[in-house]
């Protein structure tokens, strides 16, 4: 038993594989009893219904299923782009995606940097535990108060009126120009305490000395943030930009889904709602349209994160040099 | 700018921005509380007044009338032990499958260790969508309408696994070499050495498993929606959306709510489900506050 702990060890300089892999992993049996079982269940549940995928050739029929449904090439995706609805939902998931992810980056950073300046402890605590308590309400629950906050006698209207900016209250929920930033709002205001929790890391991470420094060379507080504090937080930045350009398909679908509404369909449907519609929106499924939906999205978005690891590398060695 | 008046500057400077940064910051707490309340505000309100809105931070009409409605309704008892079964039973199962293989991933000698952990963590950026897991789920697995389909689908996620591993990866190899020394197999060394130093990680991802599970309404919405005992509390809420979301979207809607029997009305209802389902978290977050921001750290250092 410890010659497998040495052997570890030292792996680096003893040559590899001196024993068969088959009988080392038959040693390794109570490691592999931890972990094959979930191997298998990400195979089942994450790599299986990639198989899926193929009905977007077809003109698939549940009944019918993937082996007795017509093969119809590429009529599906000719299909999805001669239709107006699939690429406003194009446009509507790129807009609220970058939305999100400037207005979201941006406000998680400020709010971050002003934490950092708090000395007072348990008022920082107090105010890291009151912003991250959005993140917890399902996105059901912040709907329904968002129905609240913006009818036409919410809050935001009473506030609008009584400082005399409108006469009319305004039709937020049903107007189909606002949607994309009331979800934008609406997601900073549910997120941006979070968010903060990596850029504070990062932040508790940069060497005070260095604060020191520029402080005796006279830097005030801003030129301090300026040049200390956000050049420390650079790399986490663009970890987190990186990671979420690869996400610019996922706009989500739960708060857009719970928010639309016939006025507003035409800014609020992304391909995600678009695909929910497609197979369950109706008395027919027209699962096929929605799998090459889906297809259309996942493909974009592995190219986009494949791109942003390019970007990423690109940056780093001249970053390094 | 000789130094001097540059100090001066830098003085009146020290104290105008912490006032001001507390400001702002006060100011955004009360933007971050104002919705909750307001709700809280509205559940407590009497029915037919809330309709006309306008409602703040206090009920206008004090009520208890909506809760009184709600909890002799036994949809919502059905509903509340949905949503807490799933979360519990949730909650255990994939700490248990998560966290036993994050110790597996985390030991160097393992030969399987690089294998699976290229497939673990491609499962974060490889999606079938939408579709194809509905027809794996309820078609060839066969768990619409069932009970399962809450528990199985949802046992193991890479980002957990990635946080609990990071965590064994900081606490000493001693550890483990010392038990093994004593004889002790790597399930042993796990259960008994290792799993309850892991108490601190285990509560962080214990909170986002169990905040997924409470929070989650799609699932029942795309399996269960035919199936009324199998409800859970989300669910409820969103079908109340639904059914008020024209009413509340019309600027007067005081005239469809008037047309209702009950006093209590749909805007109340769904006040006061928001906030029967959102208490058991808000309570127990705070507490783990500590933990869940070290996890988080330790995530995405290594996601």
């Amino acid at each position: 038993m410890t010659t497998a702990g040495t052997t570890a060890k030292t792996g680096a300089l003893t040559p590899k594989r001196k024993r068969g892999f088959w009988s080392t992993l038959s040693k390794q049996w109570q490691l592999a009893i931890m972990s094959v079982p979930m191997l298998l269940y990400v195979f089942l549940f994450n790599y299986a219904p990639l198989w899926g995928w193929i009905t977007a050739f077809q003109d698939y029929k549940p009944k019918q299923g993937v082996f007795g449904s017509k093969w119809v090439g590429l009529d599906n995706f000719k299909f999805l782009f001669g239709r107006e609805d699939f690429l406003l939902s194009i446009r509507n998931t790129l807009a609220m995606s970058v939305i999100n992810l400037v207005f979201g980056t941006c406000a998680a950073i400020l709010l971050a940097v002003l934490l950092n300046e708090v000395r007072n402890r348990t008022f920082k605590r107090t105010v890291q535990t009151v912003t991250y308590l959005p993140h917890f309400l399902s996105m059901v629950i912040v709907v329904a108060m968002a129905q609240n906050i913006f009818s036409g006698t919410g809050a935001i209207n009473t506030l609008l009126m009584s400082m005399g900016l409108v006469k009319e209250p305004i039709f937020f929920l049903g107007t189909g120009e606002y949607f994309w930033w009331l979800v934008g709002g609406i997601n900073v205001w549910k997120e941006v305490g979070w968010n903060t929790i990596i850029y504070i890391a990062a932040m508790t991470s940069i060497d005070p000395s260095l604060y020191e420094a520029a402080a005796i060379d006279g830097a005030g507080r801003f030129q301090r943030i300026l040049h200390v504090t956000l050049p420390g937080i650079k790399s986490t930045f663009m970890v987190l930009l990186i990671m979420n350009i690869g996400h610019l398909m996922e706009a989500g679908f739960e708060i857009q889904y719970l928010m639309r509404n016939g006025m507003v369909m035409k800014y609020s449907d992304t391909i995600d709602v678009f695909a929910l519609l497609y197979s369950f929106g109706g008395s027919t499924a027209h699962y096929s349209y929605s799998v090459a939906a889906g297809m259309f999205k996942s493909v974009v978005g592995i190219i986009l994160l494949l791109a942003a690891n390019r970007i990423a590398k690109a940056l780093d060695e001249s970053t390094l040099i | 700018m000789t130094v001097a008046t540059a100090k001066k500057r830098g003085k009146r400077r020290d104290i105008a921005f912490p006032i001001v940064n507390t400001i702002i910051l006060i100011l955004l707490m009360f933007i971050t509380l104002y919705p909750v309340i307001n709700t809280v505000a509205y559940s407590f309100n009497d029915g037919l007044d809330a309709v006309k809105g306008g409602i703040g931070l206090i009920p206008r009409k004090f009520s208890t009338e909506a809760y009184t409605e709600l909890l002799q309704d036994p949809a919502v008892y059905k509903a509340f032990w949905i949503s807490l079964s799933k979360t519990v039973i949730t909650t255990l199962t994939n700490l248990f499958f998560t966290s036993m293989l994050a110790f597996a991933l985390s030991r160097r000698e393992y030969v399987l260790r690089g294998f699976i952990t290229t497939v673990m963590v491609l499962t974060m950026y490889v999606n079938a969508g939408l579709i194809p897991n509905y027809l794996l789920i309820s078609r060839t697995l066969g768990l619409r309408n069932t009970y399962w389909v809450y528990i199985i689908p949802t046992m193991f996620s890479c980002f957990n696994m990635i946080v609990i591993r990071t965590y064994i990866q900081g606490l000493p190899d001693a550890l483990v070499e010392s038990a093994r020394i004593d004889g002790a197999g790597d399930l042993r060394t796990f259960f008994q050495i290792i799993l309850p130093l892991c108490l601190p990680v285990m509560a962080t991802v214990a909170l986002f498993v169990a905040v997924g599970a409470w929070n989650s309404w799609f699932d029942t919405y795309l399996y269960n929606g035919s199936k009324k005992d199998l409800y859970s509390l989300q669910y409820l809420l969103k079908m109340k959306l639904a059914t008020t979301q024209s009413a509340s979207n019309s600027a007067n809607a005081t005239a469809d709510a008037l047309s209702q029997q009950s006093k209590v009305t749909p805007v109340v209802v769904r006040s006061a489900i928001s906030v029967i389902s959102a208490v058991p978290i808000l309570i127990v977050y705070p507490f783990l506050q500590k933990y869940f921001v070290t996890g988080m750290a330790l995530g995405a250092v290594k996601g």
